[in-house]
């Protein structure tokens, strides 16, 4: 090979720069750096063709992914986050609140909805990270908190997907109060005996993971995705070391039986009527 | 008795070590008496003007104050005949929580606060106070023993946070935390908590989902450390101060935010400067919100705890609207 390293050797130091890719058809895989065509990505559910990495989705096509067509009834979508302590570090709260619901569509960082999986009927709550990494304050709060209340009124089994770094800072201690007011929610499920199923997909942390989260009669993940209390820097900057290669990772968490399995996005659905039928349907 | 001063004491300290270097120079002569009766009085104005204007970052230097009374002081004070129990019978004892029963105002109850320690070698043996999971499977084996046996629950609550380290993670620090709020938002029981010190993000909260939640005068309680909150936003933990602020973490803030049911006096100067009437102050909210609470059934204790905390969350809802 020493004559391909010959001539591009004094080209080498730039070779990012000299590759157009025209916005939006290509896209780089955070995992293998692969340049990836995005349609065959996009047809691959967000899922990298060459090294199955799963790319992050925002709620709406995770619910597209999961409920049956066309049988999503949107809960609760009027609930908006509010400025209430006035939060201001380089940009005022509510401004970034106004820009995270123009670059999302969504009021805050979830949806919630009836639905139906695989002829189940489910109450569904999905975080969405794009919205302000999914964090949780007031509005995901109390949504859960009224899906879970809804699942407890009609009978229907509940299922989360999360996708969070945390509380929401900017609503301070009201944000904390959420993960009791959460698991408080569905700890109700619980002493009814109806089901909960909670997924883990990239990130899942803090105040999200340290709460209903992590409460599911049944915890599935998606492959790779980081879950965890600390963030890994917070950690790394705590104990003074580097973290082993995986720390965190989903298949770091089943290792450790934080999760019952590891699910990928192809079969995600199909793992969800599975369970919903092993609790709600008939003997086979 | 030598105090440690903190920055914005400083003029105070000054006043208070002239008075001491009096006291000890005079020896008793009358009008050396006259002068330190007038200095004192001067340094009495000058405390009570400092501690009655504290800014949430010196609030949070007096709540983590290193001479601040802890659970295990406010144990011996409080109560009589406590008898600590150890370990989560899983895989350790996490001595950054401690607990066990006690008697108090005459009635066997359970006691359970997070412990930073006092000297070095027991500030080190308890992590600062930082719990790793084993902590609060501690916590919740001592909060479901209360229920078995009918027995009211005090927590104490002061730690900087759970523990971010490598074994925490391996041991399932979040599901730990997860389960105490699951299992003590359905406690048959009276749970009051207090926050004596530092009530650090869901780490604090893992002992705090109760029917009463008091606060200390200078005692914090935040989703975040005002350093952890500087770093996220400025990239520069020294902007703690300004944190601190935004993060509205003080009692009088959380009273007003309608999360804690109510501020606890402290003694002028800070909880450090009189453990007794620190205590004392505790002991009489502590029996008005236990002897209200002792008179409410199982269910309406649950319900009652319940209802509190969901309560809780400010958002928008658009009139006329829908919510199903």
């Amino acid at each position: 090979m020493a004559w391909f390293k010959k001539v591009k050797a004094p080209k080498a130091q730039q070779p990012e720069k000299k590759v157009k890719i025209p916005e939006g058809l290509w896209v780089k895989c955070d995992n293998c750096k692969e340049i990836v065509y995005k349609k065959e990505i996009d047809k691959n559910l967000k899922v990298c063709p060459k090294c199955d990495y799963h790319f992050r989705i925002t709620a709406r096509e995770r619910l597209d992914l999961i409920a049956d067509e066309g049988s999503l009834v949107e809960l609760f979508p009027d609930i908006a986050p509010r400025d209430f302590l006035e939060f201001k570090d380089t940009v005022r709260y509510r401004d970034k609140l106004k820009s995270s619901q123009e670059a999302t569509g969504l009021k805050d960082a979830i949806i919630a909805g009836e639905a139906r999986i695989g002829g189940y009927p489910v109450t569904v709550a999905v975080l969405d990270f794009g919205f302000m990494g999914g964090s949780m304050g007031s509005v995901v709060g109390e949504k859960i908190a009224l899906a879970a209340e809804n699942s407890l009124e009609k009978d229907m089994p509940f299922i989360t997907f999360s996708s969070s770094g945390g509380a929401r800072m900017q609503e301070g201690l009201v944000s904390l109060m959420q993960m009791a007011k959460t698991s408080s929610a569905v700890a109700r499920l619980g002493a009814k005996g109806i089901p909960f199923i909670s997924v883990l997909t990239d990130p899942t942390f803090g105040g999200v993971s340290a709460s209903f989260s992590s409460l599911g009669d049944i915890i599935i993940a998606e492959p790779r995705s980081l879950i965890g209390f600390a963030g890994p820097r917070v950690i790394e900057q705590t104990i003074k070391k580097q973290l082993p290669e995986g720390f965190q990772r989903a298949e770091f968490q089943l290792e450790h039986g934080q999760v019952d399995m590891i699910i990928d996005r192809k079969h995600m659905k199909e793992t969800l009527v599975n369970t919903l039928a092993f609790f709600r349907g008939n003997a086979k | 008795m030598a105090y440690n001063f903190l920055e914005f004491e400083k003029p105070l300290a000054e006043l208070e070590n002239r008075i001491e270097d009096l006291r000890l120079a005079a020896g008793g002569q009358v009008d050396a008496e006259d002068e330190i009766k007038k200095l004192s009085k001067k340094a009495d104005e000058l405390r009570e003007k400092i501690f009655s204007g504290l800014n949430a970052w010196q609030k949070t230097q007096v709540a983590r104050h290193q001479d601040r009374p802890n659970t295990e002081d406010y144990i011996g004070l409080l109560t009589q005949g406590f008898t600590e129990m150890h370990g989560d019978r899983l895989f350790a004892e996490d001595p950054a929580i401690m607990g066990g029963m006690a008697w108090f105002n005459g009635f066997p109850v359970v006691i359970i606060g997070h412990n930073k320690g006092r000297t070095t070698k027991d500030r080190l043996k308890r992590n600062f106070g930082w719990p790793h999971p084993e902590g609060y499977r501690k916590a919740l084996r001592l909060m479901k023993f209360a229920e078995k046996f009918d027995r009211p629950i005090i927590t104490f609550i002061d730690t900087a946070g759970a523990y971010p380290g490598i074994g925490a993670e391996e041991r399932g620090q979040s599901e730990a935390i997860a389960r105490n709020l699951l299992v003590m938002s359905g406690l048959k029981v009276p749970v009051v908590a207090v926050v004596i010190g530092e009530g650090g993000s869901g780490g604090a909260l893992a002992i705090g989902v109760a029917n009463r939640v008091l606060m200390l005068e200078h005692a914090i309680y935040s989703v975040i450390s005002p350093e952890g909150c500087a770093s996220i936003l400025w990239k520069d933990g020294s902007k703690a101060p300004d944190a601190a602020e935004l993060l509205k973490l003080t009692a009088q803030d959380s009273l007003k935010l309608g999360i804690i049911d109510e501020v606890i006096k402290e003694p002028l100067g800070g909880a450090h400067r009189n453990y007794e009437l620190a205590a004392k102050n505790i002991e009489k909210a502590l029996k008005k919100h236990l002897s209200e609470l002792i008179a409410m059934s199982p269910d309406e204790l649950v319900a009652d705890r319940y209802e509190k905390f969901r309560a809780i969350g400010s958002f928008t809802t658009p009139p006329g609207a829908k919510n199903a």
